[in-house]
């Protein structure tokens, strides 16, 4: 029993962080119709930027910092490798992405000189503490509850602010928004602010847990929130949420099975079976809408 | 109207979410005539076109094309709940959904309203591809070169076809460089390189001045003798409409308002008010 | 009929690449004291080797991404198939206990290489013609299973728009990755660790009794077989169903309404495409001399998708000269980017390792960004437009110059 809630409250807790990153994902894609493969390298650099900010200054500085730091790195991507690409095929600006991740990557490696640098210790939340038995760190517990925190405060600001209104007019149709004189161009900036945001403090509570960063740690966990997000219904946010939740938890079911059946080296392949199986048989996700192209 | 119909719909109705777009829509197109499908915009005439032609599975009624059903569908699931049209029970039977390819290679070929040429390629290349599908050959005869036969008798009519539609001369430019009314002439002779038994023509006349709507309409009646065609088409350029149409179907609001052949047409008090609106009691054209 | 004015240029023209390897391959036993880059342990003979397979797989990347317009990032997977189906299918029985040792022996018992020399005897010519048998079988089963592979992957994910291919794809080579370094598979696939003792490209290399070697061939052998496979993508490329492929990429709706079936034809594109990826793998494999997984990351499908974006996307001749290039800036003439340096008394700042990858990804991000078209564009290299460069009629239709040395390969 005790053993079935820790692996849940790790479950929901990574799930949680995935859907942090997810957002990002989602939101991107429901505008650009972009898959940003950077995303996932920005939440890298996030955890980096938490490693050296932290060495030199206080906890209560460095964090803030990470934060502003990692969403002045997202709008400069967007500025510098996607707005350049406004006008060209789609294929271009993935191919874009991927070019920033690449940089990304191997920028981290030449900087830190390719060692998994260890993320430091974050007060109140490595501290441990006693879950019906089971011990755990704060940030598991913390975790869902921010997410829900930050969710709920995001679908208000999509619901009920002008530049919500103007993000959601983007995303369903981008050629008369900028008719309409919606300022695209800021749009997708705030956009990219919100899903950078995120990331760092995704970064933040995934790093607490797992305190190994690596030039391509970002990958990983980048991929898996994307395919949450299709999970979800690509561009809907609660469903992004929840796909984040379901990936994290079945993750952790299958790296917490008996190690006689060695089914753990699965706990990424599963994810993308998962995708895979969404695509064939319900490919708009949970909640998103059927495309229909014009003739 | 003794000839034997080419394309046949019947009851047919094209329901997006709660919006009707095609109503109830049963129309005949007998071989070798001229039809017209006319009425206002936004009246459902590119999307009959569209279920005609695969890109959409009409959500009820029936198409035949010579003779045999050629898509069948009926309301189901989600649909039959908000279905609002009519006849919902009368094609249950098995549901036939041919995707475009399937359809085109039955013998109806197409253009386009918004012209969708190839734009990577060249007049001549636009053309060849479209004989790709009626080509006697398979992946491997045509990489290891076996297949060379068939490839000159293609690019002969393919050669052919352009002589005839008088394109030759820009046959090694790109398709999209050409001047709008060549590139339409273009979509249609790349239409006719599927050696269709049926033409669909989607507004061919949009963006045409006067002289060349004219052109057109004797094209269109040469092509038709020529290539033995039958040809159905949407226009709003009435001149070209009751210049070449055997007989001419009115929709509006995605039902049929009236048919008949031109001149009853051009007389129908329905038509005129669907055209000019109700209240303006304006004379026609 | 275009094609057969350019048949006769094009085939000398291969021919004489291939004879140029095999001299540049053997110069150092004809002329004495050569300077060090024509040794056989230069970093040329390294570069050509690995441009001459990546070459294969950009090509056929560029197949699918550049000619058909679908956006996938399955090729390490595929890769992946390649290269295990290669080796496994060639270890010698000798040398399987030694290989498998953590698993007690190989489950598959059963290898081409002494299938081949069972019929046509182990040493001497006969040994020859069984190794020569035994890869092109292994290969060609290397490129089937992959096609197979992209078959299954395709039906579900081919129907759907484009951009979930690509992420459909790169999960998949991680699905692929993951189950190959399974424990549970070590009897077949080692587990994490690497196949080897499967021939390899310097097992091409004709020696003499005594074990000196006579003829090098380990050069020649992958430009052979990547000419070939290219030659043939070409002819595909060419061909009617090229045409199919690049109408889809111009516009599926016009496609399809011309009687081009999508899914048919997508799904042809795919499966070729990993075909020649797959004969690519099983290349990489006798190039590194192992087969390994967790060498077939997603980098290395993002590596060789940027090549054919900076050989330009839809030319062909465009992904064989980026390849080359990109293979020697990065194993070659930028190598020193990552060692420190000392000019005089003083270091030259921000070299040391890494930097190297820093700098590359720099020059991909500018070439992206500002240079989209890449050096070719989606124009090729033919012989006329070189000729008529070199001699400055066409001057406007060649805007890169050209490489010499690497134009016969188209």
């Amino acid at each position: 029993m005790e053993y079935v809630i820790s692996v849940l409250l790790s479950g929901i807790s990574v799930g949680g962080q995935y859907a942090l990153i997810a957002i990002g994902y989602t939101l991107v894609y429901g505008i650009l119709r972009l898959i940003n493969f950077a995303h996932g390298d920005v939440f890298m650099v996030a955890g980096l930027l938490g490693i050296y900010l932290t060495a030199t200054l206080p906890i209560s500085i460095s964090l803030p910092l990470v934060i502003v730091l990692t969403v002045a790195l997202g709008f400069t991507i967007e500025r510098a490798a996607y707005k350049p690409l406004r006008e060209a095929p789609r294929m271009s600006v993935m191919i874009s992405a991927i070019g920033v991740s690449y940089l990304l990557q191997n920028t981290a490696t030449y900087v830190t000189g390719g060692q998994p640098m260890t993320y430091p210790t974050i007060p109140f939340l490595s501290d441990t503490v006693n879950v019906a038995g089971t011990q755990t760190k704060w940030v598991v517990l913390i975790t869902p509850v921010l997410v829900l925190i930050l969710v709920i405060a995001l679908t208000q600001l999509i619901n009920k602010t002008k530049v919500g209104m103007a993000m959601r007019a983007v995303s369903k149709d981008f050629e008369t928004s900028r008719l309409m004189g919606i300022k695209i161009h800021s749009v997708i900036s705030v956009t990219f602010i919100i899903g950078s945001a995120l990331a760092a403090v995704g970064s933040v509570l995934f790093f607490t847990n797992y305190p190994a960063v690596t030039p391509t740690v970002g990958s990983m966990p980048g991929l898996k929130a994307f395919v949450a997000a299709v999970f979800g219904g690509i561009g809907s946010i609660p469903g992004a949420v929840l796909g984040a939740f379901l990936i994290g938890i079945c993750e952790t079911i299958i790296k917490g099975l008996p190690s006689s059946w060695d089914v753990s080296v699965f706990s990424d392949a599963f994810t993308f079976a998962l995708l895979i199986v969404i695509l064939a048989f319900k490919p708009q996700g949970l909640f998103g809408e059927a495309a229909t192209d014009k003739v | 109207m003794d000839n034997k119909i080419a394309l046949h719909l019947e009851n047919v109705t094209m329901q997006f979410g709660g919006v009707v777009s095609v109503n109830n829509l049963t129309l005949d197109v007998p071989e070798h005539r001229i039809i017209a499908l006319i009425g206002p915009n936004g009246a459902g005439k590119t999307t009959a076109f569209n279920c005609i032609t695969g890109v959409y599975q009409p959500t009820n009624g029936l198409i035949e094309f010579m003779g045999t059903p050629m898509v069948r569908n009926h309301p189901s699931g989600k649909d039959a709940k908000s279905y609002k049209g009519e006849n919902a029970d009368k094609y249950t039977g098995e549901v036939i959904a041919p995707t475009p390819d399937q359809i085109t290679k039955l013998g109806i070929a197409r253009t386009f309203q918004n012209i969708r040429l190839w734009k990577s390629m060249t007049v001549f290349e636009n053309v060849l591809t479209a004989k790709h599908m009626r080509a006697k050959q398979n992946v491997f005869s045509a990489v290891f070169r076996g297949n060379l036969s068939e490839e000159k008798r293609m690019r002969e009519e393919t050669l052919e076809l352009l002589k005839e539609q008088g394109l030759d001369e820009y046959k090694d430019e790109l398709a999209t460089s050409l001047p709008y009314g060549l590139q339409r002439r273009l979509e249609i002779a790349r239409a006719l390189a599927t050696d269709p038994k049926l033409l669909l023509l989607d507004e061919p006349a949009a963006g045409m001045n006067p002289q060349e709507t004219l052109e057109l309409s004797e094209f269109v009646k040469e092509i038709r003798d020529k290539y033995d065609l039958t040809v159905f088409l949407i226009e709003h350029h009435m001149d070209l409409v009751m210049n070449i149409s055997d007989y001419i179907y009115v929709i509006d609001f995605g039902s049929e308002i009236a048919q008949g052949v031109p001149k009853d047409v051009q007389q129908n008090q329905r038509v005129i008010e669907a055209y000019l609106g109700v209240a303006d009691q304006g004379d026609t054209e | 009929m275009k094609q057969k004015n350019n048949l006769i240029p094009a085939l000398t023209g291969i021919i004489l690449l291939l004879v140029f390897v095999i001299l540049l391959e053997n110069i150092s036993s004809l002329i004495p004291n050569l300077p060090q880059v024509f040794q056989p342990t230069s970093p040329l003979f390294t570069v050509l080797k690995k441009a001459a397979v990546y070459s294969l797989v950009a090509v056929s990347m560029n197949l699918l991404n550049g000619f058909t317009g679908l956006f996938s990032l399955g090729q390490a997977g595929f890769m992946l198939l390649g290269a295990y189906t290669y080796a496994i299918l060639t270890v010698p029985s000798d040398m399987k206990d030694q290989v498998y040792y953590l698993f007690g022996g190989c489950a598959f018992d059963f290898s081409l290489v002494d299938f081949f020399r069972s019929i046509f005897g182990a040493g001497g010519f006969g040994g020859a013609v069984a190794l020569v048998l035994a890869c092109l079988t292994a290969l060609i089963l290397a490129g089937c299973v992959a096609g197979l592979f992209a078959y299954l992957i395709g039906f579900p994910v081919l129907r759907l728009k484009s951009d979930y291919l690509a992420i459909a794809t790169l999960g998949f080579a991680e699905i692929l990755r993951a189950i190959f370094q399974w424990q549970k598979l070590g009897p077949i696939t080692n587990g994490a660790n690497m196949i080897k003792g499967f021939p390899t490209f310097s097992d091409f290399n004709i020696t003499d009794s005594s074990g000196n070697v006579i003829l090098r061939l380990s050069t020649f052998v992958p430009f052979l077989l990547t000419t070939i496979c290219i030659v043939l993508i070409v002819c595909l490329i060419n061909s009617s169903y090229g045409r199919a492929f690049k109408s889809i990429r111009d516009d599926e709706i016009a496609s399809e309404a011309m009687g081009i079936g999508l899914f048919k034809h997508k799904t042809m594109s795919f499966v070729i495409s990993s075909f020649f990826a797959g004969v690519g793998g099983g290349m990489f494999a006798m190039y590194v001399a192992n087969a390994q997984a967790k060498a077939f990351t997603s980098t290395m499908t993002y590596e060789i998708l940027l090549i054919v974006v900076i050989g330009g996307i839809g030319s062909v001749s465009g992904s064989i000269i980026a390849t080359f290039l990109y293979v020697a800036c990065s194993e070659w003439w930028l190598r020193f980017l990552d060692s420190e340096m000392y000019i005089g008394g003083f270091k030259v700042p921000l070299l040391r390792n890494g930097f190297r990858m820093v700098v590359f990804s720099v020059v991909i991000m500018v070439i992206v960004l500002f240079f989209s078209q890449g050096i070719m564009g989606d124009r090729e290299l033919d012989l006329k437009a070189i000729t008529g460069y070199l001699t400055g009629k066409k001057r406007a239709k060649a805007k890169e110059k050209v490489p010499a040395g690497k134009e016969g390969d188209k």
